[in-house]
């Protein structure tokens, strides 16, 4: 039945236009009736009208006027039914927003149902679709669904994740946590998912993986094969990171140490570079993706295969070999991909493949393009002993009906010729058979080959240049012909008689020949012009002559260069003299190499290698470390029980030094040592914990100056106020300050200060030595607080009313993430205004702190208040309602992506080290040509700072410029370059935050090409 | 990952098209055609086609060209094999995987293709997971779900989704248990003009249908497990108990699967079962050329060697073919220049042959090359290789199965050059 409709929509549809006029009033109806049956009460109606509908998407027809009518079908009981609705929302969800927020409310009790299928498809649909506006349900759902009880749906939740990435990529920092929380799951089925995810979202923050790096390792035979194959090729990378090579040149060397040890003597031994012992995680790597090159499916096994390729030692390759030659049985496609990959290999490892060279013969029902490919892999394993099988396999390729095929092995038996100087001359005298072949491909490409090889060693070959000679009446195609003439030039001397005579016969059909034929025919003519001008000084000038005139300018041009060049005249003295040594100059060999040459650049088994050219998204393959970084980043310890008793232990040695420093009061001596003691302690604690993240730090380093302070209270010693002024600036950061404060007595805060200091004091000790990311998020004040306001309200829409704002620059006092605002109100009325203050209800998604609302504001009045708007690092506006006794006003604030920082202060080696781990996507660069005026160093800065609300890092090269910031939301580092290179100035910006990085880089690039203050 | 798959058959009509991230327009797909105009034959389009803003991955099967579009880097085979999983899907839900056949179930086509991908990525392709999600369609089926207005959509998440056999559904029952393993053997080999083997090899494959209650946990062993040089399983076999012991030990998926294939090591010699005797000659100057060719049997084990099918492309000059076959019927097309011969069986004593002549084009050359022979043979209960299966074991059920074990050896690429 459904066979049937569906062949009379095709009917219809063909004789229609695809898109024109005529058929809208034939959908119109076809629709009504599809309407009908989806506003049926019968279950089976709707459902055959579901189908037709699924129809007409298969095949590419606008269905998406019957969106209200499906919609309405959601939350329908038949389950079958329900799938497709859910296949027509996601296909058309995108188009008509509006619409499909209907459905929401249904996908998230769907999300609460205790099936775990219904749970996980509600979440598969939501998130496919794309609209904007549900990005915060998305992310509320994937983070449960994260924590769900069926891996199915935490395997689905993983899925999510790119979805929501690729809508909003805003969201990546909330996602990576999801990442960071999934790597952990045990379970088979999610770690394929989640992995792919992390590609997908970080592919750079390889230190998520440092702990499962053991855990993926082991599980990895049991996942399923799709999930194999990502994970190998993550792991490939990881690996690259983290191990030391093993390709030591003394690789070979160390397997004989033992004998080595027997035959020399103990300084011998000694005097060898330490051998090379494999990382153990890199040996269960290798060992646990072993059995997987048995795996049926083509892509794991090419995952393994490219895994040892890159990370095996050169002996333990051979083992892919066979899996590799294996595949080779598979589809088309797959030989396709496979060869390619294995002619990327012979090139630099011959002896892998050389044992199943026959795998590679060419058989005549392959595609052309496994036929070339084939080719190219015999002629890379081709060497001194199997030159002469794979020779007399080309000669039966030679003769294929496949012309092209038969070219391109003229072609590999040059290539031979070249490499293998022992077959130079049998394969010069097969080409120089296959001269007399019929077929013109063939002869044409085998006198370019000839041509290529003659170059190499022309001396002994006159005879062969006389035999081209001979057959040249007959060949035709223009590349041949042009070639056996510029034999002809080159090597004149060697065949001094026949040359002329050539030339004789070129000068008769010059204005007939192809133009390649032609230009070769002016250079023969001046070549032996130079060597034998007795005989052809009249023939040189005709073709010169002709040349003048043609029609072509490239031989025109030639014409007169080589007649200046060569006929003597007063006007060309100089350059004529030298004439003979400029075109009969003796001219380097071509090298013949393989097309796959240049492959290896990228990893194996990827598109980009396919492709040869980079494909977006592809991750570099780093290279090996020279130094192993710490392996033991992968322990994995279980993180909670360690921690507690570490605690315990440290509070218990804390009440030990308040005891200690009780007895020896007031001593300052006493209080460092004391300080001492923390700090080990500290550094301990720190040695535990490799990777604690930053609210854990925070929170410690809080915690940590709490419990100093509460043992050393009684401890009593004068600071310079201008000491505690700054202590208190660095500690703003911590909301300690707060504690400072709140204690008035100003033996408190003395004691308190010095306390401070101590913090401050021991947290630069622990940034030394551990933590490079805490020292470069000290907060500064800002740089440059620029004066400018900006319009909120104009008095006339405002009834009166006016406000404007600016950016104060400083940390918002009402919450971490906010961005802190000035906003001046001033009654331009009449009357006092009563009441002034922001609505409750906020139109967008940010978070915004009111001021408190101001009771009355007298007439030309104006008042100075201070709020804090979490912009959420994105530069949309935030929109309010400004209100009066009478009125509301929406108004909005679109900030500058520069006001959305906050300046810190680093070291500026700290800051090239941040920014050399903000490379690849998170730098945006660009190259300006500076104005005059900007070019000294205050300019710059001023520049700079007043776009963006850096802080200025001091900088030991002349002419580079650095600031650094953090985003007010997130923290994330932003760092800003200069490098100025009269004239020009090069850009540099590196933020996690790529989207705020390349607004801030058009920003930075107009402040400093613009002139003016 | 996978973007979009389009489905275009033998005549450049985009049939269907399917999205799982946002809509990609089927424009894309000129590109595609480009390649195939420059291709000269349907293989000839390369697998892989840049264009500006995406990839094009096709792979050709069954006449129809499966195109998926990507956007970034992806690992080319990965989604070259998962485009041949869906068309082994497709055959084993209809049978068949031609346009026909998936036009007529196209809200099946599409139920699978939704749940084979998430957002492009491979969620379930085990054929056993799906048919427990969508049921296959049957004559059956429909004329019961037209009744009593049930779906073919399980409602229930696949058991096998989350168990540690994916592959094998719980609650199987059947009344006849059964287990059969057909062993099947293909030849490679190009055989050069005098005859002698230039190259040669065995590759094999052990497949199964496996209709047993319960969960059965079978081992299989072979008599000389050393042939096997080069193997690859299907996920259910231990890996560690094949390196240890050479044993297959497996708990089965229901029904039809590739357990095992195999390559056959090089060092032994391969038996060639048919011999070819060929005199293929064209005279220069003359508008006729002669065609002889000469089948016999040659290492067979004294099996029977069947359903015999030569083909030969001839060389474009040939305008027609006036040939005598001594057994069974040949056709040649003077389009494509093929020349077909289905021989039947070869019978040793009275070996078929195919004489007569062949005129060409006048005044045309002398082709230089002879044609290459492809030949296609069965020879039913033998392994060439000389594998045989010891014993097949059952533990973890307590009934009887029946068992049963088929040879066969094929040809695979056989070429004769003449």
């Amino acid at each position: 039945m459904l066979g049937m409709s569906a062949n009379s929509v095709s009917y219809n549809e063909q004789g229609s236009v695809e898109s024109g006029v005529d058929a809208a009033p034939w959908f119109l109806c076809r629709n009504e009736d599809l309407k009908e049956m989806l506003e049926s009460n019968k279950e089976s109606l709707k459902l055959e009208a579901m189908k037709r509908i699924v129809g007409l998407i298969a095949k590419g027809k606008n269905a998406s006027e019957l969106f209200p009518a499906v919609v309405k079908n959601v939350a329908s009981k038949n389950i079958e039914l329900k799938k497709l609705v859910y296949v027509y929302l996601v296909r058309y969800a995108e188009e008509q927003q509006d619409l499909a927020l209907l459905s929401i409310s249904t996908f998230q009790r769907a999300l609460k149902d205790p099936n775990q299928l219904i749970r996980a498809s509600a979440l598969r649909v939501l998130s496919s679709i794309r609209v904007p506006i549900i990005v915060p349900i998305m992310m509320l759902a994937i983070k449960e669904a994260a924590t769900d009880l069926s891996p199915y749906v935490r395997k689905t939740a993983a899925h999510a994740i790119q979805k929501l990435f690729s809508l909003d990529p805003d969201q990546k920092e909330h996602l990576i946590e999801v990442i960071e929380k999934l790597l952990k799951d045990k379970s088979t089925l999610v770690a394929g998912s989640v992995v792919m995810a992390f590609e997908e979202v970080c592919p750079d923050r390889i230190d998520l993986i440092h702990k499962n790096y053991r855990k993926l390792c082991n599980l990895l035979v049991d996942v399923e094969e799709w999930g194999q194959v990502v994970i190998i090729h993550m792991l490939t990378r990881y690996a690259r990171t983290q191990f030391v090579s093993p390709w030591r040149e003394d690789a070979v060397f160390d397997e004989n140490s033992e004998k080595a040890f027997y035959d020399s003597e103990e300084e011998r031994r000694v005097d060898q570079s330490k051998p090379y012992i494999m990382d153990p995680d890199h040996r269960l790597l290798l060992r646990n993706t072993k059995p997987l090159l048995q795996s049926r499916n083509t892509a794991v096994v090419m995952a393994v295969s490219q895994l040892y390729w890159h990370l095996s030692p050169k002996h333990e390759l051979s083992i892919i070999t066979k899996s590799l030659v294996r595949l080779l049985r598979s589809h088309r496609e797959v030989q396709y991909i496979v060869l390619q990959n294995i002619a990327t290999m012979s090139i630099q490892r011959k002896g892998m493949f050389e044992p199943f060279m026959k795998s590679f013969y060419v058989r005549s029902t392959d595609a052309t393009h496994i036929k070339t490919l084939k080719l190219e892999i015999l002629t890379n394993l081709a060497n001194e002993a199997n030159i002469s099988t794979i020779l007399r396999e080309f000669q039966t390729y030679v003769k294929s009906q496949d012309k092209a095929f038969a070219a391109a092995t003229i072609q590999a038996i040059g290539c031979c010729a070249t490499n293998i100087s022992e077959v130079t001359d049998t394969c010069l005298n097969g080409l120089v058979l296959l001269l007399s072949n019929r077929d013109e491909t063939v002869v044409a490409e085998s006198v370019v080959v000839i041509k290529k090889l003659l170059q190499t060693q022309p001396s002994q070959h006159s005879d062969i240049i006389k035999h081209m000679a001979k057959l040249f009446d007959n060949i035709t195609v223009p590349m041949a012909r042009a070639s056996i003439l510029w034999l002809m030039g080159e090597y004149c001397e060697h065949v001094p008689k026949i040359a002329p005579d050539v030339l004789r016969k070129m000068a008769k059909t010059f204005t007939d020949e192809e133009d390649i034929v032609k230009l070769q025919i002016v250079n023969l003519a001046a070549k032996l012009y130079l060597t034998n001008s007795k005989q052809t000084k009249l023939l040189t000038q005709y073709i010169l002559n002709l040349g003048k005139y043609d029609q072509n300018y490239d031989i025109r041009d030639r014409t007169r260069f080589i007649r200046q060049l060569i006929v003597p005249n007063e006007k060309s003295g100089a350059l004529s003299k030298y004439a003979r040594r400029i075109l009969m100059a003796p001219k380097p060999a071509p090298v013949l190499q393989s097309a796959f040459k240049d492959r290896d650049r990228f990893q194996l088994g990827t598109l980009s290698h396919t492709l040869n050219s980079q494909a977006s998204g592809y991750l570099e393959l780093s290279d090996w470390p020279a130094v192993a970084p710490d392996q033991s980043v992968r322990n994995v310890e279980v993180v909670e029980p360690v921690r507690l008793p570490l605690r315990e232990s440290e509070s218990e040695e804390n009440s030990n030094d308040s005891n200690k420093s009780s007895s020896s009061q007031s001593e300052k001596s006493s209080s460092e040592s004391d300080s001492e003691k923390k700090k080990k302690t500290l550094k301990n604690k720190k040695l535990q914990q490799q990777k604690p993240d930053s609210k854990d730090r925070q929170k410690r380093i809080r915690s940590t100056c709490l419990r100093i302070m509460q043992h050393n209270y009684s401890l009593n010693y004068y600071l310079p106020p201008q000491i505690i002024q700054k202590t208190l600036n660095i500690m703003t950061k911590y909301i300690l300050i707060h504690i400072v404060l709140s204690i008035s007595s100003p033996f408190f805060v003395n004691c308190m200060c010095s306390l401070l200091h101590l913090c401050v004091f021991l947290a630069c000790q622990f940034d030394a030595v551990s933590w490079p990311v805490r020292v470069s998020l000290q907060a500064s004040s800002p740089v440059f607080v620029p004066e400018t306001s900006h319009e909120l309200l104009h008095r006339m829409t405002g009834k009166g009313l006016s406000a404007q704002y600016r950016f104060t620059r400083q940390p918002c006092i009402y919450g971490n993430s906010m961005v802190s605002l000035q906003l001046t109100l001033s009654n331009r009325t009449d009357q006092a205004l009563e009441n002034i203050h922001i609505s409750e209800k906020s139109s967008t998604g940010q978070n915004i702190h009111r001021f408190n609302a101001i009771e009355r504001l007298e007439p030309q009045a104006s008042v100075t208040v201070s709020m804090g708007v979490d912009f959420n690092d994105s530069t949309q506006t935030a929109n309010f309602q400004l209100c009066t006794k009478e009125d509301e006003f929406s108004v909005s604030i679109q900030p500058a992506v520069g006001e959305l920082l906050l300046p810190i202060t680093m070291s500026e080696a700290d800051f090239t080290k941040e920014q050399g781990k903000l490379v690849g996507m998170n730098e945006s660069s660009a190259t300006i040509t500076i104005t005059p005026e900007n070019v000294s160093s205050q300019s710059v800065n001023r520049k700079v700072v007043s776009v963006a609300n850096l802080g200025v890092i001091p900088s030991g090269q002349e002419n580079i410029y650095r600031f650094a910031g953090k985003t007010v939301s997130s923290g994330s580092l932003v760092l800003v370059s200069v490098a100025l290179k009269d004239p020009d100035a090069m850009i540099t910006i590196n933020t996690e935050k790529t989207v705020m990085g390349s607004m801030l880089l058009r920003q930075v690039k107009t402040a400093l090409t613009n002139s003016g203050p | 990952m996978i973007h979009s798959l389009f489905l275009i058959n033998a005549s450049g009509d985009i049939f269907l098209e399917k999205h799982w991230k946002s809509v990609v327009s089927r424009s894309v797909c000129d590109y595609f055609f480009e390649a195939l105009e420059r291709a000269t034959e349907p293989e000839n389009v390369p697998p892989v086609i840049p264009t500006p803003h995406h990839f094009l991955i096709n792979v050709l099967r069954h006449r129809i060209y499966f195109v998926a579009v990507i956007q970034s880097e992806v690992p080319p085979l990965f989604v070259i094999e998962f485009l041949h999983r869906v068309v082994d899907t497709f055959q084993d839900y209809f049978g068949v995987c031609t346009e026909a056949a998936i036009k007529d179930n196209v809200v099946v086509v599409y139920e699978l293709l939704e749940e084979m991908l998430d957002n492009g990525f491979p969620l379930a392709t085990e054929s056993n997971i799906l048919k427990e999600l969508i049921k296959p369609p049957t004559i059956l089926r429909t004329v019961v779900n037209t009744i009593t207005g049930s779906t073919n959509v399980g409602e229930q998440l696949p058991t096998g989704q989350l168990s540690v056999v994916p592959w094998r559904r719980t609650g199987v029952k059947y009344t006849n248990n059964e287990a059969y393993f057909d062993v099947v053997e293909e030849i490679d080999a190009i055989i050069d003009k005098s005859g002698s083997t230039i190259t040669a090899e065995i590759q094999g494959v052990v497949d199964a249908c496996v209709k047993l209650t319960g969960m059965p946990d079978l081992t299989l062993s072979f008599m000389n497990p050393r042939l096997l040089d080069d193997v690859s399983f299907h996920p259910c076999v231990r890996f560690k108990r094949w390196e240890a012991e050479r044993i297959l030990s497996f708990i089965p998926p229901d029904g039809n699967f590739r357990l095992l294939s195999y390559h056959v090591s090089s060092q032994n010699l391969v038996a060639i079962p048919v011999y070819v005797k060929h005199n293929i000659s064209f005279r220069e100057g003359s508008s006729q050329g002669r065609f002889e060719l000469t089948l016999g049997p040659k290492q067979t084990m004294g099996k029977a060697v069947e359903s015999v099918l030569v083909s030969s492309q001839l060389p474009r000059g040939v305008l027609n073919a006036n040939l005598n076959p001594s057994q069974g019927t040949y056709t040649f097309d003077p389009v494509t220049k093929l020349l077909s011969w289905d021989v039947g069986k070869i019978n040793p004593q009275k070996l078929p042959s195919l004489k007569g002549s062949m005129s060409l084009q006048t005044g045309a050359s002398k082709p230089d090359e002879n044609p290459t022979i492809n030949i296609q043979f069965k020879i039913q209960q033998l392994a060439i290789s000389g594998l045989k299966v010891n014993r097949l074991d059952m533990y973890g059920e307590k009934y009887k199965p029946f068992k049963g074990i088929k040879y066969m050896t094929k040809a695979g690429k056989f070429q004769v050059r003449t």
